[in-house]
């Protein structure tokens, strides 16, 4: 007898269901929506925002279908774009009163329009991929080294100040590629000087050196520091890109790290690359420094640097400032658009603390001379501000000079993007326009599609109803990979809809090796029931390592694959698990189902079974 | 239906000498044009920019690649792409300009004899790839082809026995390679989706040799099969599994076809590469593998699990 106990056909009927539910919000398409987020990270969306934006929409006479909370936005579902639209200018108005400081951002998006049941057990849609909905893919390289250099010689600017406050005279720091050289004359300097920097500087390592008549203190950053410098610039790139792109009002971005120095950003829908990049490759960095005034009137370019500035008038004047950095884009805490007490636009600076002591020393020492802040673009400074200094102030000031609004945005973001550890450079592009990737998901679909159905038309006529069993089990097996990959939330991509056929065209392998199998045990004369068992058994072997050497395969691509490589093989590895549940599980479910209860089976229907003995009468 | 009305075990290993012949003269063709021509490769591993431009109507190619050399593209590549109206227009890295200025300087020249009632081409798909990327993405590919082969090896080893693994990899292996030779031949465009294509085939086909190693290790172990000698165990076994074999191909191939036909440029090679893999697959895994395994001698002993006998000691 071929029978299943009742737990396994449960649970076998269990997990179909399960691959039926998650897989339903891929066929409810997507509806209109409007997205409301943070664009501040000083800005919270609170537990009272919703009720919030329910109030506003219910104000206005807006109707909504559905509207939904998650850590960082919250969306509003609407039946049309005229209401979509509509319901953004509303909220617009409501959440960002003035327009020049928002607090939020409120952009256009598509949700998923499956019901509100669907969503709470959290089954969503799958994520489609850029080349499937259009959009924008950067892959950007951070510069490890310049983070360190960085440090390096924020360092430098460190030590300067602790020796000259502890009266330790020294014949000049500087910074020789990866270590810092510190000069001196006597033994006894050197020694409390070492004490001094061990004690406050702990991240670097010191080693005596004589150089001729000078006694050295080379000072290198540990391994320890090196890699926690380069992980926290990372980091950091990846927060400020994150603001960076809020900016832009993008619906679903993607920002992620890949590999040790690159991050991945993806802009679904976005098709204006050249505004994305100028956001995006605005890879940039920041300081402050002091305008060096005799440098100024005496043209000399003797221990300053010197920085072009870009005047409003579209002039370019060279602007000599000192070589001593007073403070870094990292004591940056924000930088917004705002208006002075005379009305007029002006840029709102806001520092950490540390900046803000630093800064109320300079600012005390140096009313009335000016102060540059330079923006340092693929290792070009340019002075984006320079300004003087009226009064001392600390950790909040602002930039003045009749500005125009326009104006003081365009510097808001300048400085706000400065605030980068590290700078970052384009390695890899891709713009995909978006009827090119509503024809990418066509194109896969039909592929899928028509092979399915040329592969269910052969097995049902050469295996008859076993055949129909293989490509119910082969349906279930695509039903629960889409489940997978929808509850995943794994990314779609072309190469994936690929995977998806090519494991399905693999998948038919186990079946017809269990059906061949059968018809084999028949052509030696077993009785069908002895038959149908025994083909299952002896085949499951035989599967079983045809798809671990397979899914070798696929592991090998996962791990080493990137970008469509790793679309696909997430796929194909999970579409190779599924297959070995469906066609040996659900397959064997359907047999024991039609054949398993009759005790006096005559005759299976598997097609003809031509023996060799039987053809020579 | 019944295709396959065997009668009598196929005698495979009769032939095997004429197979590796035929197996290696290929394997040498696909050698020669890999050194001589190279492989196409894609922009994702030369680095460069890709454009695909949309025209109303089927523009001259002439024209755009005239009007870009005037522009100062001079090694601009510019075909077709799927349909006359479709154009895919390649240029390599250059020092200092971005990929944007690039596509923006691009666009601009292809626009220039457009007037405004006239439809413009429209920019569809813009692909940079920065050179570093490309070296990696060559290194990680030969990685994975390691793993690949390790880990295979390693698991029929086991499973199996070392003969077996060795001839399956060798077999597949030059499969690999004539589906390179292939792409070589033609100058396809090798992308990453044919890269992933090779490695999954390699995956795949190996599954072949699996099939029939495991009909030969179960033949072996038969005990009513014990008078056969190991070429008649290795053309039972064959024989006995090509039904399943071709029918399991014809259905793979069946979803490869659709993929072909109704998968547009971007599949396109994807689907052939995986074409060739499964058609040298059947006959590399199958009449390469087999005599292979022969020559390095496997034997029944090899199969059947040895009691442990006990040692008698004496201390």
């Amino acid at each position: 007898m071929n029978r299943y106990p009742l737990w396994k056909n449960l649970l076998i009927l269990v997990v179909l269901l399960f691959g039926v539910i998650y897989t339903l919000p891929n066929f409810y398409g997507e509806v209109p929506a409007v997205q409301l987020s943070s664009a501040k990270s000083t800005v919270k969306l609170a537990a009272d925002t919703q009720a919030r934006v329910e109030q506003t929409l219910a104000q206005a006479g807006i109707a909504h279908n559905g509207i939904f909370t998650d850590a960082t936005s919250i969306r509003a579902r609407f039946n049309d774009t005229d209401t979509q639209l509509k319901a953004k200018d509303v909220l617009e108005r409501a959440f960002n009163p003035d327009p020049n400081d928002a607090s939020y951002t409120v952009a256009l998006n598509l949700l998923s329009a499956s019901p509100a049941w669907l969503t709470s057990l959290h089954a969503l849609p799958m994520y489609l991929g850029l080349d499937l909905r259009g959009g924008v893919h950067f892959l950007l390289q951070v510069d490890m080294q310049g983070a360190i250099t960085k440090r390096l010689d924020s360092a430098t600017g460190d030590l300067r100040t602790m020796l000259r406050e502890k009266n330790l005279r020294h014949g000049g720091i500087s910074r020789d590629g990866e270590t810092l050289v510190i000069r001196f004359r006597e033994a006894d300097t050197r020694n409390s000087a070492r004490s001094l920097i061990r004690d406050r500087l702990p991240e670097l390592q010191l080693a005596d050196k004589t150089e001729g008549e000078d006694l050295l203190l080379v000072g290198s950053l540990s391994l320890q520091t090196q890699r926690k410098i380069q992980e926290d610039a990372i980091k950091q790139n990846i927060a400020t890109l994150h603001n960076r792109i809020n900016e832009l009002g993008v619906a679903e971005p993607v920002i992620q790290q890949q590999g040790a120095d690159r991050i991945v950003v993806q802009l679904p829908g976005v098709q204006d690359v050249a505004k994305a990049k100028e956001l995006i490759g605005r890879t940039a960095t920041l300081e402050v420094r002091m305008v060096d005034e005799a440098a100024t009137q005496s043209g000399s370019s003797v221990g300053v640097d010197i920085f072009p500035e870009r005047r409003r008038d579209g002039t370019i004047l060279p602007i000599p400032v000192k070589k001593q950095v007073v403070l870094t884009g990292d004591r940056f805490n924000g930088a917004d658009a705002s208006f002075d007490n005379n009305h007029q636009p002006a840029v709102a600076v806001n520092l950490d603390a540390a900046g803000g002591r630093i800064m109320r020393d300079v600012t005390r020492e140096n009313i009335g001379k000016r102060m540059a802040i330079i923006l340092f673009e693929r290792g070009k400074g340019e002075a984006i501000s320079v300004a003087t200094i009226q009064g001392e102030f600390s950790s909040r000031f602002q930039i003045t000079g009749q500005f125009t609004a326009e104006e003081t945005n365009n510097l808001a973001i300048l400085i706000r993007s400065g605030a980068l550890a590290a700078p970052m450079e384009i390695v890899e592009e891709r713009t995909i326009g978006p009827s090119l990737g509503a024809e990418n998901i066509s194109k896969g679909f039909h592929s899928t599609l028509w092979g399915f159905v040329a592969i269910a038309i052969f097995m049902m006529l050469y295996y008859m109803l076993f055949g129909v069993i293989s490509v119910l089990a082969l349906a279930s097996n695509l039903l629960l990979l889409l489940a997978i990959l929808s509850l995943l939330q794994a990314t779609l991509t072309l190469p994936g809809i690929a995977a998806i056929a090519f494991t399905l065209g693999m998948a038919i392998d186990a079946n017809v090796l269990i059906n061949e199998r059968i018809r084999e045990e028949l052509r030696n004369g077993s009785t069908p029931q002895a038959a149908i068992s025994a083909g299952y058994e002896r085949a499951f072997g035989t599967i079983l390592d045809s798809n671990v050497t397979t899914l070798i395969a696929g592991i090998a691509l996962l791990i080493f694959g990137s970008g469509p490589i790793r679309g696909f093989a997430v796929v194909h590895c999970l579409g190779i698990l599924t297959s070995m549940f469906s066609s040996i599980l659900v397959s064997r479910m359907l047999a024991n189902f039609i054949y398993g209860r009759r005790r006096k089976l005559e005759k299976i229907s598997i097609g003809q079974i031509w023996r060799p003995t039987a053809s020579k009468t | 239906m019944e295709f396959f009305r065997i009668k009598k075990d196929i005698p495979f290993m009769r032939h095997a000498l004429v197979f590796n012949v035929i197996s290696i003269i290929t394997f040498l063709a696909a050698v020669f044009f890999l050194f001589a021509r190279g492989l196409h490769f894609s922009v994702e591993f030369t680095g460069g920019t890709v454009m695909e431009v949309s025209y109303a109507e089927a523009p001259q190619l002439d024209g755009i690649r005239d009007a870009l050399t005037h522009a100062g593209f001079v090694d601009a590549q510019v075909q077709n792409f799927g349909t006359s109206r479709d154009v895919m227009i390649r240029l390599p890295n250059r020092g200092a300009e971005t990929s944007t200025q690039i596509s923006e300087r691009v666009m601009t020249t292809l626009t220039q004899g457009f007037s405004a009632e006239q439809k413009k081409p429209e920019k569809r798909r813009v692909e940079f790839v920065g050179p570093q990327v490309g070296k990696e993405l060559a290194s990680d590919g030969a990685l994975a082809l390691l793993l690949v082969i390790v880990g295979i090896v390693g698991y029929l080893a086991v499973r199996f026995e070392w003969r077996l693994a060795v001839s399956t990899i060798i077999a597949n292996l030059h499969d690999v390679v004539i589906i390179l030779g292939f792409f070589a031949f033609f100058q396809w465009e090798f992308s990453l989706a044919v890269l992933a294509a090779v490695l999954a085939v390699l995956g795949y086909s190996v599954n072949e040799s699996v099939i029939i190693f495991d009909r030969v290790r179960e033949t072996f172990r038969n005990s009513r099969k014990r008078g056969l000698s190991v070429p008649e165990v290795l053309d039972h076994a064959i024989t006995s599994t090509i039904s399943r074999t071709i029918i399991t191909h014809g259905s793979t191939e069946m979803m490869i076809l659709s993929m072909l036909i109704f998968g547009g440029e971007t599949l396109f090679y994807f689907a052939l590469a995986i074409t060739i893999g499964i058609l040298f697959g059947i006959y590399s895994s199958v009449l390469v593998a087999a005599p292979l395994a022969m020559w390095l001698g496997v034997k029944r002993e090899q199969f059947i699990v040895q009691p442990k006998q006990k040692q008698e000691a004496v201390v």
